[in-house]
């Protein structure tokens, strides 16, 4: 039977344009362009190294240190930096506070550009058209497919990455998290409220 | 160019279908595939590969996934330019890699042209090659709420025109002057000085 085996050289399952980068991959190794053992490493890099988790700290800094969320405000870049956190796509940062009168959003409608060293590469939606097309004209609207409802008195601002600059939302603390730590504090910290499409989870 | 990357204000592709959370690559192809363009020693600049990217024929850019506008981005490159094959980047330096601090920043000689509060107008225009200026904001008036200083310029940059620095400011444009909204969203872009003219 040719499909039962998981052989690396039977590639009949692969789907075309897995077949398409295989090939390309086998070729930059031939040329001695690309180490595989270092795909190897960077694929992981950021699927356990590199993610949200690094954002949600932190938020959950800014949350509880005046003089760091005050530093965040004034020169994002150096007070990310200081808790570790540097590199591509996250050269230049602004953190957006939001409040009950503004609510920030994030989005890139020329392509998917991303705070990758504090959220990690971003999802499958970021990047898709329906977001990307109407985070502009109808933010309301996408933050309903959220579940989101913001009263009408606040504000939204949705700022377009166009440039190297790299958005990070601090969403708003969860009421009744007076008693959490910092780490307890950024377990409420999701993804998603880091680019102001959902708000931060809610004190257990 | 105003190719179908532009999206902003588009209409018609339906839900978002955003769930909580996700594997960072759905299959194995695309994991490699990241991996690849960021790995593959190339003498091009991130503006250049954007550009590669959006040189994908607009009906097939819709239909296709984010790494497969990388693999198009990639292959575009490859047939320009010949990687150096004298230090491919071993499993050891990727981190460094990944976590180097750059700047896009650059010192330039001439002051800024506009000042924080003062309105100004994106410049409508149509370049056949890349640029950062969206379609939706082309000829809408803009508050400047920041001056970041000046920062490489894409549109130079991406056509192998050097890095031409030119200051960079983000604008407030409010959802009635760009969408004809009666309300009080506003949309913040981070835009060039060469797309901007005074109001």
């Amino acid at each position: 039977m040719p499909h039962d085996g998981h052989g690396h050289d039977d590639h009949s399952e692969l789907s075309p344009i897995a077949l398409r980068v295989k090939a390309l991959e086998s070729l930059l190794i031939e040329k001695g362009y690309v180490d595989p053992a270092a795909l190897d490493v960077l694929i992981d890099t950021y699927e356990t190294k590199i993610g949200p988790r690094n954002g949600a700290k932190v938020v959950a800094k800014a949350w509880t240190d005046p003089a760091y969320a005050k530093w965040l405000k004034e020169d994002a870049t150096a007070a990310i930096e200081s808790l570790g956190f540097t590199g591509r796509q996250g050269e230049h940062m602004v953190a957006l506070f939001n409040t009950p009168e503004t609510h920030n959003m994030v989005v890139c409608t020329l392509c998917s550009c991303y705070p990758w060293p504090m959220l990690g590469l971003p999802p499958v939606w970021y990047k898709s058209p329906p977001y990307r097309s109407r985070a502009v004209i109808d933010p309301r609207g996408v933050l309903a497919e959220f579940g989101v409802a913001l009263s009408e008195k606040t504000k939204i601002s949705v700022w377009d990455s166009t440039a190297e600059i790299r958005y990070l939302v601090i969403p708003m603390r969860p009421a009744n998290t007076e008693n959490l730590g910092e780490e307890e504090l950024a377990g409420l910290v999701n993804r998603d409220s880091m680019i102001g499409t959902r708000l931060a989870g809610k004190a257990a | 160019m105003n190719g179908a990357h532009d999206l902003g204000g588009m209409m018609g592709f339906g839900p978002i279908a955003a769930p909580p959370s996700e594997p960072v690559f759905h299959e194995k192809w695309e994991g490699r595939m990241a991996a690849l363009a960021m790995t593959v020693p190339g003498d091009w600049s991130i503006d250049e590969d954007r550009s590669a990217c959006e040189s994908m024929h607009p009906a097939k850019y819709l239909k296709t996934s984010y790494y497969e506008h990388w693999l198009h981005g990639l292959e575009f490159l490859l047939k320009k330019y010949t990687p150096d094959s004298s230090s491919p980047m071993r499993p050891e330096d990727i981190w460094a890699a990944l976590t180097a601090r750059r700047s896009y920043t650059r010192d330039v000689q001439t002051p800024a042209a506009f000042t924080i509060g003062q309105k100004i107008r994106v410049r409508i225009m149509n370049p056949t090659t890349h640029t950062r200026a969206p379609r939706y904001v082309r000829g809408h008036v803009g508050e400047v709420v920041k001056i970041h200083g000046a920062h490489v310029f894409p549109d130079s940059n991406a056509v192998a025109r050097g890095e031409n620095p030119q200051w960079l400011y983000t604008l407030r444009f409010t959802a009635k002057e760009l969408w004809g909204h009666a309300s009080n969203d506003s949309v913040m872009l981070d835009l060039w000085e060469p797309y901007l003219e005074p109001a």
